[in-house]
């Protein structure tokens, strides 16, 4: 297995604290016919950090750079996770006993099963730990 | 006592000016023989000491201003060798560097005789407690008014600045009668008494307040006296000055210019012709005796007006005016002289950040509250929200170092900041005194 192929592109957009940032970010993607997968918001004093899965990240790059925003890519993983309790236990267990570092996490629940999306600071250790453990890392073809 | 140094102070108005005229000649003479600096200045203006012929021909001097300090860091325009120098102090200058300012002992003993005779005219004395709540240190408010309020026999509470309910404690328990802080700072402590269940007025001794280091108006002042129940007098000096220099008396219409020290003139900013008393200007002054660091027609910024009439306290000596504005963009944050041209040079030095910045200062409470808007440059934006904060509080830290004074830092969105074509207006100033 390759682990380039679980490598998924987040974008992550910095954001200042104030009404219609996110607005404007959302509005960018809209007219480039971008869909968004998944997205989570961190904020800190004054200012945040927009996090988003999409389906064209180098074109969601490209226009919100042109707007002026501040976008890096960040690589993380989507996990496939059980929609019944205990499902984030399970995830969240192999990580530990690997010794892998959870940097953040965001989640949702899809029509077959929840998906768990991770920025750690070893990805090929956690994608390895992962498949050991019986779990399913999601391929990031089917996002990008 | 009525006057700490009568003979001084009372002193007939046409005996005043022969003595400033006289230490004026005096003061060029030495300076065209021993300053470099101010030796090239004359001579660029063409000006010899013999055409100061009267007081009036001061006006023939060439002017000094606050980065002739910096451009000469630290001490390359003191006329006192080390061996004479016995304090420095420090102050924040344009940009980068500080303003150091050096004291011979004659130097010391004038700025405190200064304040010994300015704090007997507003009535302290023997008997007295004077809380000094000023930054004692680098800055000169703590330590000028504690030698000036020692030398006339007061007692002295050195608090310095900060830990307010502590400053509220004692100020019960040693039964205080006189502060010398800023207004902002003792608006402060009034409130956080009020919430200590303290009444100023009710539950202390407090009857007087030495106020200054920054603007402030009648507004303000009847504010203090109404509500803390006690009298507010200014003070004012900068540390190019020596530091607090010159008091209000008991008559609270201005703070009596010592003429035998300092020699003030109103212009007018523009054309640069001398006004008359009551006329709004730019204050000059020059310091007749001050010997480590001479100062000569100082533009020091500040705009007021003067009145030259014999004070009905049997003072002789000019008054001025309480400040009523700068000059310049110089914001006076907590007492500490910020100017916005500090933070662009500190900016520069921070390669994760761009130059642009806005400064907006309030009034939080009673006190300053500064921050400082910059934007995040594209290369140095991570995705991790720690990686933004270390970046935050970097530019805060050195922002501080570089202000000596706390700001809050906003980090924004590239471009988001105004440009600006010609004179930049980077400070919103949102504080009502």
């Amino acid at each position: 297995m390759d682990p380039k192929n679980y490598i998924i592109k987040q974008i992550s957009v910095f954001s200042e604290n104030k009404p219609g940032r996110l607005a404007a970010i959302a509005r960018a993607l809209q007219v480039e016919k971008i869909n968004i997968l998944a997205f989570s918001i961190a904020e800190a004093n004054g200012f945040g950090v927009v996090r988003a899965l999409v389906d064209k990240p180098q074109k969601a790059f490209e226009k919100l750079s042109i707007l002026g925003f501040n976008v890096a890519f960040t690589d993380v993983i989507a996990v496939k996770m059980k929609d019944e309790p205990g499902g984030l236990y399970e995830i969240a267990r192999i990580m530990g006993e690997g010794m892998i570092n959870i940097e953040y996490s965001y989640a949702y629940s899809g029509k077959d099963a929840a998906v768990l999306i991770l920025r750690v600071d070893n990805v090929d250790a956690a994608i390895a730990a992962i498949r050991k453990g019986g779990g399913t890392v999601l391929e990031s073809s089917l996002f990008q | 006592m009525k006057c700490w140094d009568p003979r001084v102070e009372e002193m007939p108005r046409d005996e005043l000016r022969t003595m400033q005229y006289r230490l004026l000649k005096t003061l060029v003479y030495r300076l065209y023989s021993f300053s470099p600096f101010y030796h090239d200045r004359m001579r660029e203006e063409k000006v010899h000491p013999d055409d100061i012929r009267t007081l009036e021909d001061i006006r023939k001097l060439p002017f000094m201003v606050k980065s002739d300090l910096r451009d000469n860091y630290p001490d390359k325009i003191f006329v006192a060798g080390q061996d004479d120098l016995v304090r420095y102090h420090v102050s924040s200058g344009t940009t980068g560097k500080p303003t150091v300012v050096g004291y011979t002992r004659n130097d010391l003993d004038n700025w405190t005789a200064s304040l010994a005779r300015g704090l007997v005219s507003c009535g302290l004395g023997r008997g007295d407690v004077l809380q000094v709540s000023y930054g004692y240190g680098l800055f000169t408010g703590g330590l000028g008014l504690h030698y000036g309020a020692e030398r006339i026999g007061a007692t002295v509470l050195p608090t310095s600045v900060g830990n307010t309910e502590r400053q509220i404690e004692l100020m019960q328990d040693l039964h205080t009668t006189a502060i010398a802080c800023t207004p902002s700072y003792l608006l402060h402590i009034g409130e956080v008494a009020e919430k200590m269940g303290v009444s100023i007025r009710d539950d202390t001794s407090l009857r007087m307040g030495i106020l200054g280091a920054e603007p402030w108006s009648d507004t303000m002042k009847g504010r203090i006296e109404n509500w803390l129940g006690i009298k507010a007098y200014d003070i004012y000096g900068t540390s190019e000055l020596s530091g607090p220099m010159f008091c209000e008396c008991t008559e609270q219409a201005g703070f009596h210019v010592w003429g035998d020290l300092a020699y003030v003139e109103i212009l007018d900013p523009k054309t640069g012709e001398q006004l008359g008393p009551g006329e709004q200007g730019e204050m000059v002054i020059t310091m007749l005796q001050k010997e480590a660091l001479p100062m000569i027609r100082f533009r020091i910024g500040d705009i007021t007006s003067f009145d030259d009439a014999v004070c009905t306290c049997g003072r002789s000596h000019p008054r001025v005016r309480r400040i009523s504005g700068r000059v310049d963009d110089m914001l006076i944050i907590r007492g500490i002289n910020v100017f916005p041209s500090q933070i662009e040079y500190t900016l520069l030095t921070i390669p994760e950040v761009g130059q642009h910045f806005m400064i907006e200062v309030d009034r939080k409470g009673a006190l300053d509250d500064m921050l400082v808007k910059v934007e995040v440059k594209k290369e140095a934006f991570s995705d991790k929200i720690t990686d933004l904060m270390a970046i935050r509080n970097n530019v805060e830290h050195r922002l501080r170092n570089a202000l000596n004074v706390a700001v809050n830092v906003e980090l924004v969105e590239p471009g988001s900041l105004p440009r600006f074509e010609g004179k930049a207006k980077r400070v919103i100033d949102r504080r009502k005194i």
